[in-house]
């Protein structure tokens, strides 16, 4: 039971870093701001989720747990704001948007 | 597993901090610091693993909020240079 | 008065789990503190259908399970798109009309789309065109297929 516990464990985590190192790879490698948002929002919904879950399965106080999970609450709820918030100011301070036919 | 995490985390900073030294916009700066401080708070809950000290999670919480609160807050800065009351003819709380 | 009520209720519970005292000393302080702070909210006309949606509570639950679906589905796209040649990077601007009328839909319908990764909201206006930034063509197309718009319609009673 352990086995198969430890097991999930290290696949959640495994697959959690690889979300965040390709998100975080997509930051370095996409042309301009608006698309660099969308590497940014990787780590933030499937990096971070998968994370909490390989450490929730770890976990046996129910406390330790309702944190983990508080923790990807506030990450659900403040990363389209501040994603929204920087598109926005972007947009409105006069950056153009790199399209392929327009670099 | 949790120093495996630890480490593919110090990677993924590093490469932040590259974006956010590299720019070229303020915006781009903002952002790489941004995903920086969601990096730095999984960062923290992880060491809380490695040290088996789960009031580490705690910090987490708070630096979640901190570091949506100071995302915006730098955001709204750079774009109003004023933190207060709007500028010029920009209805109040815009972003 | 209702709604003062469930964000007391809701606001102990909460300092219970970040806690996790019992005695009963404790537990007086905390119920207090939250009953304060829901007042204070009350006074600052702040626990309305948007401060405290708890009637979306329960179609919630149909709701946030697609939504966790679709991020998985778009991570693996996004992930996909980094990875492969910069050819393949192809963003575009454009604008959808969203379906909501209320200002609650319309907030939830712009943050699920920016949660998605590959879609961002640029921008809202009031009468509910919502400016979207796609990093994909099949981004795009699944912002436009309509069906996230149909789902927050049912998710907030306007459908």
């Amino acid at each position: 039971m352990s086995l198969i516990l430890d097991l999930a464990t290290w696949s959640a985590i495994g697959a959690g870093c690889v979300f965040i190192l390709v998100g975080t790879l997509g930051l370095l490698r996409l042309p301009d701001v608006f698309s660099r948002l969308h590497g940014a929002g990787m780590t933030d919904t499937l990096g971070a989720g998968l994370l909490v879950a390989g450490m929730l399965m770890q976990t046996t106080d129910w406390l330790v747990a309702a944190k983990l999970v508080l923790i990807l609450v506030f990450l659900a709820f403040t990363s389209p704001m501040t994603s929204h918030a920087l598109a926005r100011a972007a947009l409105h301070a006069g950056l153009q948007p790199w399209t392929r036919d327009k670099p | 597993m949790f120093a495996a995490a630890a480490f593919a985390l110090l990677v993924a900073m590093g490469m932040a901090l590259v974006r956010a030294l590299m720019g070229p916009t303020v915006y781009d700066r903002i952002l790489a610091v941004n995903a920086f401080g969601t990096k730095t708070l999984l960062m923290i809950a992880v060491v809380g693993y490695l040290t088996e000290r789960p009031e580490f999670l705690d910090i987490a919480l708070v630096y979640a909020l901190i570091n949506f609160i100071g995302t915006v807050a730098v955001t709204k800065f750079v774009r109003f240079r004023s933190l207060g009351h709007p500028v010029g003819d920009a209805p109040e709380g815009e972003i | 008065m209702g709604r003062t009520v469930s964000l007391a209720v809701v606001m102990a519970l909460l300092w219970l789990a970040l806690s996790g005292h019992f005695e009963p000393w404790l537990l007086g302080l905390g119920v207090a503190s939250a009953v304060l702070v829901a007042w204070i909210a009350r006074r600052l006309e702040a626990v309305d259908h948007e401060g405290h949606p708890l009637h979306l509570a329960p179609r919630g639950l149909g709701y946030w399970p697609w939504l966790a679906a679709e991020i998985v589905k778009a991570n693996v796209d996004v992930a996909r798109t980094i990875l492969s040649s910069p050819a393949s990077v192809d963003p575009a601007v454009f604008r959808v009309k969203a379906g909501q009328k209320d200002e609650l839909g319309l907030v939830i319908h712009a943050n699920s789309i920016t949660l998605t990764p590959g879609t961002v909201t640029m921008d809202v206006e009031p009468d509910g065109w919502l400016t979207v930034h796609a990093l994909t063509p099949a981004t795009r197309a699944g912002v436009e297929s309509g069906e996230m718009d149909r789902r927050v319609s049912r998710f907030v009673g306007e459908a």
